[in-house]
């Protein structure tokens, strides 16, 4: 990481813990969901942007990783932050045995075989034989958690929200660090091998089929944390929260954001998490208009997101070399 | 025994539904090689035109044929201005802009149409019925096999179907021999679209009209596809009649209605992993 880079990432996590004081706790909240999104913008990132597998289906890793949650604290009466490694730890398997056929199918296939497992993931939620677990149609309602103990001892004071805020920003600076050494290494290499040439990466020795399902399993991780982390922050689970739409907001988010960059998962958070609430205003159906425009809008125009043209901008200002064709949509 | 006939009658009056949206994938994976995610949505915004011009007080074939018609020329209009400056980039950016184009469709009908449900008229007289098959049922069958036996004979007896191959098969001998292959790949968009608009009419009667509808249709019309094997027309319908089979035996029968969906979910990821052919595709062999 450049000097310069390391400044502004260490202002802006200084800007993340400065917000709950001045914010009012509904843009608290708000701003929660925002880091959740990153979250889960960043695992699904993994995956396509930087292996090149193509995922409309994420919205169903979220789904398990936030019923997990939901069930863990529900039915086992386990505290919030312990379900929080086992939502990742289950979706990390899950999003593995996805991989393992996924690893047979390519492009265009993939898509398909996603996008079926998000169609069908309303339905399996609200089967019968789960109702008992899953709550069915209704749901499971969850119990907004209070700061701990310890913190009011040591004279912190803070609100519900507050603190979630701080639970989830920390989750989301540990998450991002890991993803940036993930990236930034020898598997992150691999994986953007994979993903230019993939007859190439074999005869470089890189096991792809290794790489490739650790890639979804990964990404589901992510995703899946994220959906744990979403269930808390929102206290409710229903089935027909984890529509197929959810998986395309997330795809809305990477495109805008920038495949293939780390930066590109918050940006895109802020759109998915802002340019909804902004559109609503004009009609209910309006939101969903603007995203498909900006779908289509930025696969012709801005290919790489907008992490893509901030680093093309700066780039350009600084006198260096234009962006490279190769960083161009994967 | 009966219920399981009724169910298996059943089954084909709805497999044939999936039949004629599958062929509409088909087709235009035939010429493009992409699966085109946003059809269910492009038959559902077709059907809700229909609903318009029925309220608005026309007879029902007349508007049947006249939104047919209105959906082969949006067909051709979107592949002229959105599919066309896609055409050769990277698998990605395709899938981004028909997942884009299914969003659209489908935030503007809720948007004009709203998103309240609504009934959809059936043409067919109750004479129709047959002791095991509600009228709506073998008029959907029959209308579905006219298209398909319509669509036959067009690609395989007229010079401008034969044309339509040609393009898909070949496109630059096709271009030597003076076709005009990029508005052969718009034509073949606006019959898919109005192959999927006749399906959509005929689902919606059994469904209701919402802008959602045609989700789990467009599920199985996947499943009819891929298990036909996607590039076959044949296979497409052989497929969309046994998945509609398969679908209401075991959702009457084994898993219960409500796990339906699951069944196009299997049926997708099993095909592509034992066969990604299917019965009747040609095997794909690349050159490394």
């Amino acid at each position: 990481m450049s000097k310069k880079l390391l400044t502004v990432t260490i202002l802006l996590i200084a800007l993340a813990c400065v917000l709950p004081f001045v914010l009012t706790n509904y843009r608290i909240f708000q701003a929660t969901l925002v880091l959740v999104y990153a979250i889960a913008l960043l695992g699904l990132n993994i995956l396509t942007g930087y292996n090149g597998q193509i995922s409309l289906g994420h919205g169903a890793f979220y789904a398990i990783g936030a019923y997990a949650a939901a069930m863990l604290m529900d039915q086992a009466g386990m505290p919030y932050w312990a379900t929080i490694p086992i939502a990742g730890a289950v979706c990390l398997v899950a999003g593995f045995l996805f991989g393992l056929p996924a690893l047979r199918l390519e492009g265009l296939y993939l898509a398909l075989a996603t996008f079926a497992l998000a169609v069908s993931m309303p339905p399996i939620l609200k089967a019968h034989f789960l109702e008992k677990l899953t709550g069915g149609v209704q749901g499971i309602v969850i119990v907004k958690p209070d700061p701990p103990a310890w913190l009011a001892a040591a004279g912190v004071k803070l609100n519900a929200d507050q603190w979630l805020y701080y639970f989830v920003l920390a989750i989301a600076i540990v998450l991002f660090i890991v993803g940036w050494n993930l990236i930034s290494g020898r598997v992150g290499r691999a994986l953007i091998a994979i993903r230019d040439h993939h007859t190439a990466a074999e005869a470089m020795g890189i096991n792809t089929a290794i790489y490739k399902s650790l890639a979804f399993g990964v990404s589901a991780m992510y995703t899946g944390i994220a959906g744990a982390l979403g269930a808390i922050a929102v206290q409710f689970v229903a089935p027909d929260s984890f529509t197929v739409f959810l998986s395309i907001t997330f795809l809305v988010g990477i495109v805008v954001g920038g495949l293939a960059s780390l930066s590109g998962a918050l940006y895109g958070a802020l759109f998915i998490q802002f340019v909804p609430n902004i559109a609503d205003e004009l009609s209910k159906a309006a939101p969903w208009a603007v995203f498909g425009v900006f779908l289509i809008g930025f696969v012709y125009l801005m290919p790489t997101g907008v992490a893509g043209a901030l680093r093309a901008l700066t780039r350009r200002r600084g006198g260096g070399k234009l962006l490279q064709p190769k960083e161009a949509l994967p | 025994m009966e219920p399981v006939l009724l169910q298996v009658l059943a089954g084909l009056a709805t497999g044939s539904i999936y039949a004629s949206l599958a062929l509409a994938l088909v087709m235009i994976y035939q010429a493009t090689h992409l699966v085109n995610f946003a059809q269910g949505e492009m038959a559902m915004f077709a059907t809700y035109i229909a609903w318009s011009l029925i309220n608005a007080g026309m007879g029902y074939w007349p508007a049947f044929l006249l939104t047919v018609l209105i959906a082969f020329v949006l067909g051709v209009l979107i592949e002229r201005v959105v599919i066309r400056p896609v055409e050769n980039a990277p698998v990605l950016a395709v899938v981004v802009v028909f997942i884009g184009l299914l969003v659209i469709l489908n935030s503007v009908a809720g948007w004009i149409f709203s998103y309240t449900i609504k009934s959809f008229p059936s043409p067919f007289p109750p004479a129709l019925g047959i002791r095991y098959m509600s009228p709506h049922q073998v008029g959907a069958l029959a209308v579905t096999l006219l298209v398909l036996a319509a669509l036959y004979v067009f690609f395989r007896f007229t010079p401008l179907g034969l044309a339509m191959r040609a393009a898909a098969q070949n496109p630059v001998s096709s271009r030597l021999v003076g076709i005009r292959v990029g508005w052969m790949l718009a034509l073949g968009w606006g019959l898919a679209a109005a192959v999927g608009a006749v399906a959509g009419m005929m689902v919606a009667p059994i469904v209701y009209l919402d802008p959602n509808m045609m989700a789990g249709i467009l599920l199985y019309a996947f499943a009819a596809a891929l298990l036909g094997g996607i590039d076959s027309p044949g296979g497409a319908v052989v497929g969309g009649l046994v998945v509609g089979v398969l679908e209401n035996l075991l959702g009457a029968f084994v898993i219960g209605n409500e796990l339906k969906l699951v069944v196009a979910l299997v049926l997708i990821v099993g095909v592509l992993l034992v066969r990604p052919s299917g019965f009747f595709g040609r095997v794909h062999v690349s050159r490394v």
